[in-house]
């Protein structure tokens, strides 16, 4: 038993072990008098420390335990959450979950909770990142603001970590525990004068992969380039984007990929006059992805929130639909084996570098990244959203000047029919909010005919 | 605040109570049943041991060096009731519960939170929040100055809701949706035939908060948030086409559950349902420039983005750069007074007191009474949205203006576990003078298009260039409706925009619309707003087709 060592856990991660979360939730089982019950805990700390205008603006540390029962009696099912984990508290939580599970209508899709579950080995959890303290994430910012200052420009961001562990037991007997960490740095910084922006940005599972001077040497080096940006005409351009601009936009095809949703008409992976788009090919043959959660370099989940494990999965291969997303109902409506997300995501690359990308472009656009992603046309995954801090025009195979940002209307089928080169793959900072995200690992991507369709005078 | 300590520690071991108070990390081993709480825990926010806790942080956090604390306790509750057709997809009911401690120590911000509600982790978490703001300090360079605040030393405040949505039985909540989901699926499968489907749901909120300040101030605030919605989706399965309409007609609200109620779920679904069918046949959009009539169901949403947003001082300051991003409404000193916005009968106000509306409250997460004031007057640029920190920047303007530096009361956190910061009021596009209505404007239109209802949007880092879609588009010709438009969406440059305003309807065309999850800040922090406007009509907005097929 692990309880007196517990005192000594780093402030940064007192998050609940395997024995301590077991006990828990068995403590919670034992309340219960509901058919079937599933308990998850989720426990740990959050740590963050913003900059902006080259000092550290604000800062948070919290801990916090979530406790969430779902209580079913027949094929009636409730769910309640408390963050109170004392004995009357969780006797409450236990008696909301049935009141609302006796209060609901029947559910005919009802599937009974799972049993005890063969998980992959995956251990996301790294020291360096639960313990890394307000001082440690002071210096790193430092590392990012000092040079900014030095070079007369001006340096905002966000360091963020967590530390926790996520159990999930079962009056079936199924019971899992895994622990992980996750961290992410974002820095942008700007001229004086407002007309250049430069962003950097990295995440990992742990923080020794980032390297903080590093990303702030990027973003000083794009905001010094990026000033004084000219305009260009909208319209169809040849583009390089760097592999956060491809993550923000590939990512969006797994989301999209559902088969529940495909197979009732109204999805992409539709296909015209009944069923899915599986065994479809859908863009360039150059194109695999897959989710694999034992990915070194984009380590995911264990298992979902009922427990069911994560395995890899290929949603495209050689350009071909090879699988979608089902819940544990509707494989087994379909009669397909079910899958937990694996929170990680690559996109198969090629042998070319961004550098021969540009080198090999007449006339085009090198793009940073990608920014107010939103839908537009669930049809055809159509978005629209804009370029941000740092968009430059390549001309004969030079990266001559620093263009205005664009907004772009485009779905990332489209992009990926449109293929000229892949590079290598890289693990990106693909989530808007500058959080962790999904582990995204994509390939920088030359591709034709990217749609732009007005300019913004925004930097 | 000391003596509440002293009390304390009279009442109990003080053994025990020094090992707690000298404990340097926290512990779950609560959680485990291996220990038991020593103290009392509070019940509610509002509760006396609650405002001993708050006490006794404001305290740990002075006695360690703040020269400034502020201790907030809140219990947020939510309810989440979700169906699509005849199945419930969740029955869910959430609490969190804890405190957060801000600090300022030689004018650097700390905060720290904890969801363990003891005299022993409450203390640690305010001397936590001290440590860090010493770290922090150490990347300072333009210390942190607070507005002057008049302090409130017993408030409480309640929003207007007649019904708590937690008292309504939730046999009641479902049989509404499920019934509604039925009037929609008589219209999108008629005869159980066809591919339609339907989704519903209920979202409510309800947030207790108690907040103490080292300035005196102690308010508690019962907060409520309501908002109903469905979704209905016609599809033709042999064109590959799907259409929707979502339920912006309903916007959510800072009421209770009589917000449901008056919301008419069943009536409206039919007609919802009906529409998603019209879509499937409507005329796919020529594009080009067109005038648009804008309804307020739609309109609150462009306000939100293109005049809200970029009037945060935050960002037009460069705090919020790395993600919301920066404006074109900046630097202050360039445009207070100075950048007109739009027409001379152009007037948008900022408050935090309207009825029923998202962001009412008593008093924000700093302790300021928030005020009602103009953002933009007579079409010209005339103020930010501030808190403490940041009203000082405006003391030139200020001065200028014969007016105090006092914080507009717009700072805000999403829970216990969050820090607060500048968030947006509700921010509310004044009527015209004439009392016109959503018709007159259509009859006055020969070219254009009428929007109703939000729906896609997108708008870049300093809030100029916005593409915004809607959920149902209408030809107008002549002064009339022709017929429905599909694929459609308008892209605008911000100034152009509000500067091609040559209409507005009146006091009884205005309507509040809203955001119940506004995103911003890092981590991204959700609040809640609404926008109240009256149609209005804007002239040669460039139009483009979302119809694409590759």
């Amino acid at each position: 038993m692990s309880g007196p060592r517990s005192l000594y856990q780093s402030v940064a991660a007192p998050h609940l072990t395997r024995e301590q979360a077991r006990a828990l939730t068995q403590r919670v089982l034992a309340f219960s008098s509901s058919d079937e019950m599933r308990v998850s805990v989720s426990s740990g700390s959050t740590a963050n420390t913003r900059f902006a205008v080259n000092q550290i603006s604000t800062a948070g540390d919290n801990t916090n335990v979530s406790v969430t029962v779902r209580a079913v009696f027949g094929k009636k099912a409730g769910s309640a959450t408390t963050n109170r984990v004392d004995d009357e508290s969780l006797r409450a939580l236990v008696s909301r979950a049935e009141a609302l599970a006796r209060l609901a209508p029947e559910d005919p899709e009802m599937l009974p909770e799972l049993g005890p579950q063969e998980y992959l080995d995956i251990n996301s959890y790294a020291q360096s990142t639960a313990q890394l303290d307000p001082a440690g994430r002071a210096r790193a910012v430092q590392s990012i603001t000092n040079p900014a200052v030095d070079a007369g420009l001006v340096a905002t961001g966000y360091l963020e970590t967590n530390a926790g562990s996520f159990a999930v037991a079962t009056s079936r007997g199924l019971f899992a525990w895994s622990e992980s960490t996750s961290t992410a740095l974002t820095t942008t910084v700007r001229t004086p004068d407002g007309t250049g922006s430069g962003w950097a940005g990295a995440t990992s599972n742990d923080w020794t992969k980032l390297d903080p001077a590093a990303l702030g040497a990027r973003a000083i080096d794009k905001a010094k380039r990026s000033a004084n940006p000219v305009a260009i005409e909208p319209g169809r351009y040849t583009v390089v984007l760097e592999p956060t601009a491809v993550g923000n936009l590939v990512q969006l095809i797994v989301g999209a990929a559902q088969a529940r949703s495909a197979d009732e008409g109204r999805s992409f992976f539709s296909k015209p006059g009944g069923g899915t788009k599986i065994g479809m090919k859908v863009v360039d043959e150059r194109v695999t992805l897959l989710s694999d959660p034992r990915d070194p370099e984009a380590l995911g989940n264990v298992f979902g929130g009922d427990g069911l494990p994560a395995r890899p999965l290929t949603w495209i291969e050689n350009g071909v639909v090879k699988n979608l997303a089902y819940d544990r109902f509707w494989a087994q409506k379909q009669g397909v084996e079910p899958s937990a997300f694996a929170g990680s995501l690559r996109m198969m690359g090629g042998d070319s570098s961004v550098e021969e990308m540009i080198a090999s472009t007449e006339r085009g656009l090198l793009v940073t990244r990608l920014w107010y992603i939103r839908p537009v046309d669930p049809r055809t995954i159509l978005y629209t959203g804009l370029t941000r801090d740092g968009t430059f025009l390549i001309e004969n195979g030079k990266v001559t000047r620093a263009v205005k940002n664009l907004r772009w209307n485009e779905s990332p089928i489209f992009m990926l029919n449109n293929i000229e080169a892949l590079g290598a793959p890289v693990r990106v900072s693909a989530s808007e909010s500058g959080g962790p995200g999904t582990a995204v690992v994509v390939p920088p991507l030359k591709v034709r005919d990217f749609t732009f369709t007005s300019l913004s005078d925004a930097v | 605040m000391a003596i509440n300590r002293r009390d304390f520690l009279q009442g109990t071991s003080a053994a025990a109570a020094a090992l707690g108070l000298t404990v340097g990390a926290p512990s779950l081993l609560s959680a485990t049943g291996l220990s038991s709480p020593r103290s009392v825990r509070p019940q509610s926010p509002g509760d006396a041991v609650s405002k001993d806790l708050v006490l006794l942080a404001l305290d740990a956090a002075t006695s360690a060096g703040a020269s400034y604390a502020d201790a907030r306790i809140s219990q947020n509750n939510v309810r989440n009731v979700s169906t699509r057709e005849q199945r419930v997809l969740g029955l869910v009911d959430n609490e969190t519960f804890g405190i957060g401690v801000r600090v300022l120590v030689d004018g650097a911000w700390g905060f720290a939170a904890t969801h363990e509600l003891t005299r022993d982790e409450v203390t640690r978490v305010a001397r936590q929040a001290v440590a860090q703001a010493r770290a922090n300090r150490s990347a300072l360079r333009r210390p942190v100055t607070l507005a002057p605040v008049t302090p409130t030393p017993d408030g409480t405040w309640r929003s207007p809701a007649r019904i708590d949505p937690f008292d309504v039985a939730i046999e009641d909540q479902v049989g509404l949706l499920l019934e509604a989901n039925e009037a929609a699926l008589k219209v999108l499968k008629p005869g159980g035939q066809g591919m339609g489907f339907v989704n519903s749901s209920m979202f409510f909120l309800r947030e207790e908060k108690t907040l103490g300040t080292t300035d005196g101030t102690f308010t508690v605030q019962t907060i409520y948030r309501a908002q109903p919605s469905m979704t209905c989706q016609a599809v033709n399965v042999a064109a590959g086409d799907f259409q929707s309409r979502q339920s912006t007609d309903i916007q959510p609200m800072g009421r209770g559950y009589e917000h449901v109620l008056d919301a008419n779920l069943v009536v409206n679904a039919e007609k919802w349902a009906t529409e998603a069918i019209e879509k499937l046949s409507a005329k796919s959009v020529d594009v080009g420039r067109y005038d648009l009539v804008l309804h307020p169901t739609h309109l609150w949403l462009t306000i939100h983005e293109s005049i809200a947003h970029p009037t945060e001082l935050d960002r037009a300051l460069g705090f919020e750069a790395n993600y919301a991003g920066t404006s074109f409404v900046a630097p202050p000193e360039d445009v207070l007074g100075k950048l007109r916005f739009g027409p001379e009968f152009m007037n948008v106000q900022a408050d935090r007191n309207q009825e029923g509306s998202l962001g009412a409250v008593g008093w924000d997460d700093e302790g300021v009474k928030p005020d009602e004031y103009l953002i933009i007057k007579n079409g010209v640029m005339n103020d930010y949205q501030t808190t403490r920190e940041q009203a000082p920047y405006l003391e030139d303007w200020y001065r200028s203006q014969g007016r105090e530096v006092r914080s507009h009361g717009n700072s805000y956190a999403q829970s216990w576990a969050d820090v607060q910061f500048q968030r947006m009021p509700n921010v509310s596009l004044l009527p015209g003078e004439a009392d016109l209505s959503w018709d007159d404007l259509i009859a006055a239109t020969d070219r254009g298009i009428a929007i109703v209802g939000d729906g896609s949007f997108s708008i870049d880092q300093q809030r100029y260039n916005a593409q915004f879609g809607g959920q149902l588009f209408y030809e107008i010709r002549g002064g009339k409706i022709v017929g429905m438009l599909k694929d459609v969406a308008y892209q605008i440059r911000t100034p152009e925009f509000w500067g091609g305003l040559d209409m507005l309807g009146g006091r009884s065309s205005y309507e509040l619309g809203g955001a119940f999850g506004d995103g911003k800040g890092q981590p991204a922090q959700s609040n809640s707003v609404s926008h109240g406007c009256p149609p209005t009509r804007h002239r040669a907005v460039n139009v483009i087709n979302t119809g694409r097929q590759g």
